[in-house]
């Protein structure tokens, strides 16, 4: 390693006064290639009104926070914050900078590579640090999920490098964490965008897209039928999640494309993935890698999902389906009698 | 109105065959197509045209990469573009996404100026979606990323509906701007016979590094700052529990509602 102290950082995102728990997740990320390279742990909090939540991202693992605080940073408009974090990143010369793979970071870090000259690797699922150069390795899936690709940034730094929200937990919140709050004040010029914010539409649909969901209940063409199939949506709302699929069921007009998930479908990280009724093709077990825990329910006890289910359940879907609603709602009735009581 | 459209090249994902052995993607002998995403960026410079009632709308598709890619400007041609080139040399392989979008930007300054520029949102083979931000960075124009639809456009800004986490947000930007379209923008159209022979009259010319000027330590493998130093084939398994049927439906759902419970997924069922 080169000797020099230089720091980790971390991009926090902001939504309105608030810090996004993606911020959170990021200092997670961070404190792994922190502490190794015996280097602070610092976080960027950019925006309008937000210096009071700084000590969030502390508890949540900062060792440090640069605070720009200003009412023109009130809407995320990215030649603006390209404008800020190239001033942080000169004035600073931070080791590493690590965003979170969003519509945001996707948008801005780009645009900071080609405006700074710095390598930019995408959605890593994966962050080390090489023992022997000090660099770091961002580890990506590429070509739907077929490949691992090891990359490594040469060249100027920051090592800079997006991962996918929602692929690390954050730490424990620690209220007695101590760190440093150093606000900065950018040269007017910085201040100021191109682009004008018109205003937000919220989505009023239910259930999160299967890229966010935490909990995905999918279903293939052993559902049988739509009717079955919409019972997977009973199971998905008593859990709070969301419902997947196989390019069978969607092919069968059961679902809308949206919802596939695997090669030709999308990539999905949740932390329960159950798969009722889908064989377990590699085209669909390319979506599901990123899935922390996969339960299957098949009645093939030869079906090829079970080679990579940590639950598999040899029976029939829509036996088991109702089975199981029955028995969450039935908990979920006898707790609400017990508070009640 | 003069519009360019990046559009790049990638494997059929209909043709992509697995190795069922060793669950890798089989490349050998897998055929080209225009990547799925572009063409949504190649449909929406179409109507752009076809929505302007006064002044002329020039399309022009642009793509990097070997000679053979020259079909995917061909391609975009037949959908109905005016003109297609392609930048192809040596020199530009190996090009991260800075290097790639370094040399696109130098090919869009070349043959601009353009007041609208799009792109993909992402590439199904590198699948960054990383080049059209950075183009636009490199250019000093405004990205509009994750565009839903065009809601208007005179000859000095546009207007447009973003989709983006738990909304949709309207932006207005002045132009030249950089608009990269999402799937739900459009459905793209099918190319015409009519604009297959167009696409076969029409002649691509090819670019290289010395046409555009770019400095060979700016592009290609000398230009990447990022290197892949290793790739993996991942091999999926899981060595799970497993429940056979003959233990019935109870044990089954308790077994299910366990790991639930372990993984704190039930949070929302109380
Ligand atoms: C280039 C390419 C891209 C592809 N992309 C995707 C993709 O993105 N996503 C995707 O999913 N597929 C994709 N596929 C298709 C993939 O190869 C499979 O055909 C598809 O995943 C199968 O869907 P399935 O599991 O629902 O159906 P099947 O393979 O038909 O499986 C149905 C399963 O249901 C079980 N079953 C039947 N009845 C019952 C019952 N009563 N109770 C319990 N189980 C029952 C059967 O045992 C069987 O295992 C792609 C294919 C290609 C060539
Ligand atoms: C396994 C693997 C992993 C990689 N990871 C990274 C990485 O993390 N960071 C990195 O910098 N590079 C990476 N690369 C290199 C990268 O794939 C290439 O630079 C590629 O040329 C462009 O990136 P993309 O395919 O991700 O395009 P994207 O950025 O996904 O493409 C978005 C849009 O930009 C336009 N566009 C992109 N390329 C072209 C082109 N050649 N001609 C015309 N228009 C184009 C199209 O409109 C396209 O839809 C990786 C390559 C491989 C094989």
């Amino acid at each position: 390693m080169n000797g020099t102290n230089k720091e980790v950082w971390t991009l926090a995102e902001v939504r309105g006064k608030t810090i996004h728990p993606v911020s959170k997740e990021l200092l997670a990320w961070g404190r792994e290639l922190a502490d190794p390279m015996r280097v602070p742990l610092a976080s960027i909090l950019v925006g309008s009104g937000v210096a009071p939540r700084a000590e969030e991202l502390i508890a949540a693992g900062a060792d440090k926070v640069y605070i720009v605080d200003d009412p023109s940073f009130e809407n995320f408009l990215c030649d603006e914050q390209v404008g800020i974090l190239e001033y942080l990143t000169d004035k600073y010369n931070p080791s590493i900078l690590i965003a979170s793979a969003t519509t945001r970071g996707r948008t801005v870090m780009p645009m900071l590579s080609a405006r700074i000259g710095c390598g930019l690797t995408a959605d890593c699922t994966e962050l080390s640090i090489d023992p022997v150069s000090g660099r770091l390795i961002q580890t990506r899936p590429a070509i739907g999920g077929n490949v691992m690709a090891d990359i490594k940034t040469r060249g100027r730094d920051p090592q800079m490098c997006t991962v996918r929200p929602k692929s690390k937990r954050p730490l424990d919140t620690d209220r007695s964490r101590k760190g440093e709050l150093i606000k900065v004040s950018p040269p007017q010029s910085l201040l100021g965008s191109a682009l004008k914010f018109l205003g937000f539409t919220p989505e009023t649909s239910v259930g999160l897209p299967i890229q966010e969901a935490e909990i995905i209940i999918s279903g293939g063409k052993g559902m049988k039928n739509a009717k079955n199939f919409a019972k997977l949506e009973e199971l998905a709302r008593l859990l709070g999640g969301t419902v997947g699929a196989s390019r069978m069921a969607v092919d069968l007009g059961w679902v809308p494309y949206s919802a596939q998930v695997g090669l030709s479908g999308k990539s999905v990280t949740p932390r329960i993935y159950m798969a009722f009724g889908i064989s377990g093709a590699v085209q669909h077990i390319a979506g599901i890698s990123g899935a922390e825990t996969i339960i299957a329910v098949n009645h093939d006890p030869e079906a090829p999902i079970f080679r990579v289910a940590d639950l598999s359940i040899q029976g029939d879907a829509m036996e088991i389906l109702d089975a199981l609603i029955d028995s969450l709602k039935k908990e979920q009735s006898e707790r609400w009698t017990l508070t009640a009581d | 109105m003069r519009i360019a459209v990046l559009v790049k090249q990638v494997p059929a994902t209909d043709s992509v065959k697995i190795d069922e052995k060793t669950g890798t993607m089989v490349r050998e002998g897998v055929e080209a197509e225009l990547n799925p995403l572009d063409l949504h960026a190649v449909e929406a410079a179409l109507r752009i045209r076809e929505c302007r009632s006064e002044g002329a709308t020039e399309i022009t598709a642009i793509t990097m990469g070997p000679p053979q890619a020259k079909k995917a400007a061909a391609y975009a041609v037949s959908m109905g573009c005016d003109s297609g080139v392609l930048l192809s040399d040596k020199r530009f392989g190996g090009s991260d996404t800075l290097a790639t979008s370094r040399t696109l930007a130098k090919a869009l300054k070349k043959l601009g100026p353009f007041d609208i520029i799009l792109a993909g949102e992402r590439a199904t083979d590198g699948e960054t979606g990383q080049v059209g931000p950075a183009v636009a960075e490199f250019l000093r124009i405004p990205a509009l990323t994750y565009v839903s639809s065009i809601d208007e456009l005179d000859e000095g800004h546009i207007t447009v509906t973003r989709s983006v986490e738990g909304g949709h947000e309207k932006m207005k930007a002045p132009i030249p701007a950089m608009v990269i379209p999402v799937k739900e923008m459009n459905i793209p159209r099918l190319c015409t016979l009519g604009g297959k022979l167009r696409a076969k009259k029409t002649e691509i010319p090819v670019l290289n590094a010395d046409d555009l000027a770019l400095d060979e330590d700016l592009t290609g493998l000398k230009g990447s700052a990022t290197l892949v130093v290793n790739v993996t084939y991942p091999q999926m398994t899981r060595e799970g529990r497993k429940i056979l049927s003959s233990a019935g439906t109870k044990d089954a759902v308790k077994a299910i509602v366990d790991l639930l419970e372990e993984k704190n997924c039930l949070e929302a069922a109380r």
